[in-house]
């Protein structure tokens, strides 16, 4: 009790204190943190895989990118679109290539389930990259973002920065609440099964394909929520959001918060976004900011073999060492 | 008359060239224990990966209560009770005891669709979680995680897990297997109250145990059956004997 207290204080400060940034940030900043919100969506959708489901996905860019082109595919040339159309309808788009990855995919196992997903991304990326249909390496704009009317009220405006910053916060706290409700339910405690043991899951009653392509479809709408926010934030997207490198900035997003948690998910995409502006300071590390992709990864491979729990798992890690006590887990599955 | 439960007629597994399981016939009734030995690959371990429906048979076929369950996948024979144990023990080790029996009780009702709703707050499963737990002697240990047990406690989780999900008949794959004294004797005395209500196949090395507690045997030899009957009747089988080649049968 007093751990899930622990946890909800620190959700509960992490998200006030996210709310509270603009009054005291400035412009590059907002922009910065409202960037790696994005990253923290798409860091949870795949934790749902990843750490929930124990489904290494290494095509998460696909959804995120897909529901992007299809946010500015679906706008109109001239007029403010409706974000109460526009943003299922892009996430629609990123869970239905979900389902037609998921079904195929989930077929293969270990390394081969690996391989293939990453193939079907790369497959999404050509198609951006190499026809009209997503203007090519040019990407193509968005010309008017979109806008949540009601009778001829404009209630929020996502040309605005800081009501885009609230609204992709808002979008955070929803994917993150609702994973967390989702995890503990009876589905989610499948799927926590599902990690640790599917043939005792399969011998036990479950069907364990149905659960897994649901989840795998869950994730894919919940990055495509990313995908969306990120495709409205920029006004622009091109074929780099579909890429191999984003599928793999956020797995390591969450390898580096801690995998099966969702504190780590959000924790690992902060994480990731500050050692990426801090390495690329001219300011800290002069020339040798060039090279700051060198220094990310070392700092990744440090930490990850410093700590096996990730950040999420940093402060107990140091306790137990301390006290010179085993740590005995007795997490189950994703934690909030 | 005993019910039959689970029907076997003429089960047969190919692996390439090789016969693992050669027209194997039994009957699993209500209130007795079938017990499956044979040396090791033997095929008895497969056989009852064919019954649970773990593997499907190259022919023969499998009754479930008269139904023909020979091309259901194993999640549905499951949910229509045939329960299994595993020659390792195959526990959710970071859950509690009561939450591994309690997913366990969740594959009788699913309910995927109520995200919303806690599942450790389940009017259904719960309790038959309990329920499980305490018949298979793990009442005091409910909230221990499981992967803290003793093995012999493991053992009796993964009995309670079976339990949980209401099975009419119970396919138990070595459940002594590396137990002691004191632990084997426990399980035997769960296993045979377990028989009252159940249908029970034992893959058993420990012939002791196996001719305490047998009310059939059927013994194996590369995949076919040598012999089939009353312990009694098996143990005076001139052909066990010599396929044991003085072994304790």
């Amino acid at each position: 009790m007093a751990m899930q207290s622990g946890r909800l204080a620190s959700v509960l400060i992490a998200a006030l204190g996210l709310a509270v940034w603009p009054l005291v940030g400035g412009s590059f900043s907002i922009d910065l943190v409202t960037k790696t919100m994005i990253y923290a969506i798409v860091a949870l959708s795949l934790e749902l895989l990843v750490g929930g489901t124990g489904l290494v996905c290494f095509g998460q860019a696909a959804f995120f990118g897909l529901a992007g082109y299809a946010a500015v595919k679906l706008s109109p040339q001239a007029a403010a679109p409706s974000l109460f159309w526009l943003l299922p309808a892009s996430m629609a788009v990123a869970a239905a290539y979900a389902l037609f990855m998921g079904a195929l995919s989930l077929r293969t196992r270990g390394v081969y389930f690996i391989m293939v997903t990453l193939a079907f991304a790369q497959m999404a990326y050509y198609v951006v990259h190499d026809t009209p249909l997503g203007g090519g390496t040019d990407g193509i704009y968005l010309y008017v973002k979109p806008v949540a009317e009601v009778a001829g009220v404009l209630l929020l405006d996502l040309d605005n920065p800081l009501a885009m910053y609230y609204f992709v916060l808002a979008c955070l706290a929803a994917a993150f609440v609702f994973l967390a409700l989702l995890m503990r339910s009876r589905f989610g405690r499948a799927l926590s099964g599902i990690k640790i043991n599917e043939q005792r899951m399969r011998a036990t009653g479950f069907s364990t394909y149905p659960y897994k392509l649901a989840a795998f479809v869950i994730s894919g709408a919940i990055a495509g929520l990313g995908g969306f926010l990120f495709a409205v934030k920029d006004g622009f997207v091109n074929p780099e959001l579909l890429s191999w490198h984003l599928s793999g900035a956020v797995l390591i997003m969450i390898i580096l918060g801690g995998l099966g948690h969702l504190r780590g998910a959000v924790l690992g995409a902060f994480a990731f976004a500050l050692l990426q502006e801090l390495f690329k300071s001219e300011a800290l590390f002069g020339a040798f900011a060039k090279h700051w992709l060198l220094a990310l990864g070392l700092t990744i491979i440090a930490s990850v073999a410093l700590l096996p729990r990730g950040l999420i798992g940093a402060g107990s890690l140091l306790v137990h060492r301390l006290r010179r006590t085993p740590r005995i887990d007795v997490g189950a599955g994703v934690s909030r | 008359m005993s019910e039959v439960l689970l029907r076997a007629r003429d089960v047969t597994r190919r692996f390439g060239g090789l016969m693992a399981v050669d027209r194997v016939s039994l009957d699993l009734t209500r209130g007795s224990v079938h017990a499956v030995i044979g040396t090791n690959g033997a095929g008895k371990s497969t056989l009852i990966n064919i019954l649970s429906g773990e593997l499907p048979a190259s022919g023969g076929s499998v009754a479930l209560h008269g139904t023909d369950v020979t091309r259901w996948p194993q999640p549905r024979r499951a949910r229509a009770g045939i329960g299994r144990s595993y020659q390792r023990t195959t526990i959710f080790p970071n859950f509690s005891v009561l939450e591994n029996c309690r997913l366990a009780a969740q594959a009788r009702h699913q309910r995927p669709w109520a995200w919303w709703s806690d599942a450790a707050a389940c009017r259904v499963s719960v309790p038959a979680a309990r329920a499980a737990a305490l018949r298979a002697g793990l009442g005091d240990e409910l909230d221990r995680p499981a992967g803290t047990l003793s093995h012999g406690q493991r053992r009796q989780l993964e009995i309670a897990m079976c339990l949980a999900t209401a099975p009419e008949v119970l396919l138990l794959d070595e459940p002594l297997a590396g137990m002691g004294a004191e632990e084997t004797e426990r399980m035997l005395a769960l296993l045979a109250e377990l028989k009252a209500d159940h249908a029970i196949a034992l893959v058993e090395h420990d012939m002791d145990a196996v001719f305490r507690i047998a009310d059939v045997i059927t013994v194996m030899v590369n995949g076919a059956v040598l012999a089939s009957g009353a312990p009694q009747a098996v143990r005076a089988n001139p052909e066990v004997q010599a396929a044991y080649l003085g072994a304790a049968v």
